[in-house]
């Protein structure tokens, strides 16, 4: 089967690549992980036509969630990740109800200040969120081992490890959604919610559903982040952050599934290691910010469009990191 | 006896503008019903009352003695009262298929855990053979592939009515079904409400296409001004005098 041939070679791209990176290289490649699923589970959002500017700071609330319940009530910690998706799914379900009374422009703008009152709230209140300081001492993961390798989670390698497990599980989940009659519902409701209506779909209760389930999944990923950080604080999960995820998610484009995987994987490299190795210590921001804009007016349709063209014959592709696993 | 959908004193007012002024009338099961008037009679706002699109300001509409007026469009769709759309009100961007698979929304309703697990091939499967079904109806089979987008206007006439089609209504509420279609395509498209009738599926149909209502209809209600005018088959209705006057005018100036 020559199609299984190009994920054996990611696979093992995968396994062998942190080896041959220094080791703030290393860590790097752990926050691409999580941010790959960020970006994918905001993609399952824009399925509906919504754009939310909540999204990081729902992954904050996975964070904070997953963080308090090992510290307060000594959770072990991979069932507190679980939870802290959970959680974060929870709370998104409660935004939903005024946010999905609200549509494109004024959902966007109720999506940032539900944000905002969120993350105000972990500032205000020094218990049990930590104040403006955040949390810090976070149990990590406990080291395990599977037999052919060890866990030691002191090591970024076995971090990266253990989070692109979780995370092409989680793209596996969110490419079936997808492709599943659901997923065709979520292209409906964009497309054309009062034909959708028409045909006796409950327009809300999907857009609550995709808010719903992008939430959790961004959640998971927020504690993904926390445990291997080991300190949060409410702004690591501020605006700006929020204005990464949507750049990775327009440069890469929202069309396919691939889509922000690529935009996200590709800025990430940019940012993080062509521009630096150059010495642009000082200028990243700038530069970042004219290819931000270079590629808006020339490539509106995003870095998918590009892949699209070099394979005129296929037109779905499969996810990328989806074989991580 | 309970009247199949029966419209009671419907009122609609939108600001100072009354645009239906307490209409009522009957459709009866497994009639096609036509619905004309001139322009800005209120044809279009009577049907998006019925579908649910508008609450209306006064008055009720009851489907097998239910009141089912003032209830959410997806609400009144599950009663089996589905409509189409003025214009090509399609999704675009999907497939002649995808389009119809959404059509079969409520008769094979998603699961999302199942979907995940792969629990619903049995499900996917039925879907998918009525969505095909409703394109067959139709004539739509061979462009199933197809971005709706890309379809002729009357292709796309035909693909509102086949979504509609595939969510097996009771009471299919059609909005201008003939605007843009051919001679040809109307007659082709006539006979298939025929067909659908006979299957015991009630139309109520607006239309401006006479020839064609007058062709179809069991039984036709004529309004103006957002009043009821007239009511009966064609033939009574073509010779009605208050119905000639409302479309050609008063009678006054030709005495």
């Amino acid at each position: 089967m020559p199609k299984v041939v190009p994920w054996f070679a990611l696979l093992a791209a995968l396994i062998f690549l942190p080896h041959v990176l220094s080791f703030s290289q290393q860590e790097i490649l752990v926050y691409l992980a999580i941010n790959v699923l960020i970006v994918t589970s905001y993609r399952l959002l824009t399925l509906t036509g919504e754009w939310s500017l909540a999204h990081v700071v729902i992954m904050g609330v996975g964070a904070y969630a997953s963080a308090l319940l090992t510290k307060m009530f000594s959770v072990p910690v991979p069932v507190s990740i679980l939870l802290g998706g959970v959680i974060a799914a929870l709370v998104a379900l409660v935004l939903s109800v005024p946010l999905f009374r609200m549509k494109g422009f004024y959902f966007l703008i109720g999506s940032f200040a539900a944000g905002e009152i969120i993350r105000l709230l972990w500032k205000r209140f020094r218990e049990p969120f930590g104040g403006p300081k955040g949390i810090k001492g976070i149990d990590p993961m406990p080291d395990f081992s599977i037999g052919i390798y060890d866990f030691d989670f002191f090591e970024p390698i076995s971090y990266f490890y253990f989070a692109a497990i979780v995370v092409a599980v989680c793209l596996l989940i969110l490419w079936r959604i997808e492709k599943s009659p659901v997923g065709l519902t979520f292209h409906a409701v964009h497309w054309q919610d009062k034909l959708a209506q028409a045909a006796g779909v409950n327009v809300r209760a999907y857009r609550t559903l995709a808010f719903t389930i992008a939430s959790g999944f961004a959640g998971l990923g927020g504690a993904l982040l926390a445990h291997y950080v080991g300190t949060i604080n409410p702004n690591s999960f501020d605006v700006e952050v929020m204005v990464f995820v949507l750049t990775w998610a327009i440069v890469g484009g929202t069309a396919t599934f691939y889509g922000p995987i690529l935009g996200c994987v590709t800025l990430t490299i940019l940012n993080e290691v062509v521009l630096r190795e150059m010495g642009f210590e000082q200028a990243r921001p700038l530069i970042y910010g004219l290819i931000l804009i270079l590629s808006i007016l020339f490539m509106p349709k995003g870095l998918e469009s590009l892949v699209q063209k070099l394979k005129p014959g296929r037109k779905s592709a499969v996810p990328v990191e989806r074989a991580a696993e | 006896m309970t009247k199949f959908l029966e419209i009671d004193a419907l009122t609609m007012r939108f600001g100072g503008l009354t645009a239906v002024d307490g209409l009522s009338f009957t459709v009866d099961h497994g009639t096609i019903h036509g619905l004309i008037g001139p322009n800005g009679a209120g044809k279009t706002t009577t049907f998006n009352a019925i579908s649910g699109f508008y609450k209306p300001s006064s008055g009720a509409v009851r489907l097998r003695g239910e009141v089912i007026s003032g209830l959410k469009m997806h609400e009144v769709a599950r009663r089996g009262v589905v409509r189409t759309f003025q214009h090509s009100t399609l999704f675009a961007e999907l497939t002649v298929l995808e389009n119809a698979l959404v059509g079969t929304h409520m008769p094979f309703r998603p699961n999302i855990f199942a979907a995940i697990v792969g629990y619903d091939r049995h499900d996917r499967t039925g879907a998918e053979a009525r969505a095909r079904e409703a394109l067959e109806f139709f004539n739509l089979a061979h462009l199933a592939d197809n971005r709706a987008g890309d379809l002729s206007h009357g292709h796309q006439r035909a693909l509102g009515m086949a979504v509609a089609y595939a969510a097996h209504p009771d009471v299919i509420l059609l909005d201008e079904p003939f605007t843009g279609m051919n001679p040809e395509e109307t007659r082709v498209m006539m006979g298939l409400m025929r067909k659908l009738r006979d299957d015991g599926t009630t139309i109520l149909i607006v239309e401006h296409d006479m020839q064609a209502i007058m062709g179809l209809c069991d039984r036709i209600t004529c309004m103006s001004f957002g009043k009821w005018l007239a009511e009966g088959n064609p033939d009574h209705i073509r010779h009605h005098p208050s119905v000639i006057e409302a479309y050609l005018g008063g009678a006054r100036h030709v005495a």
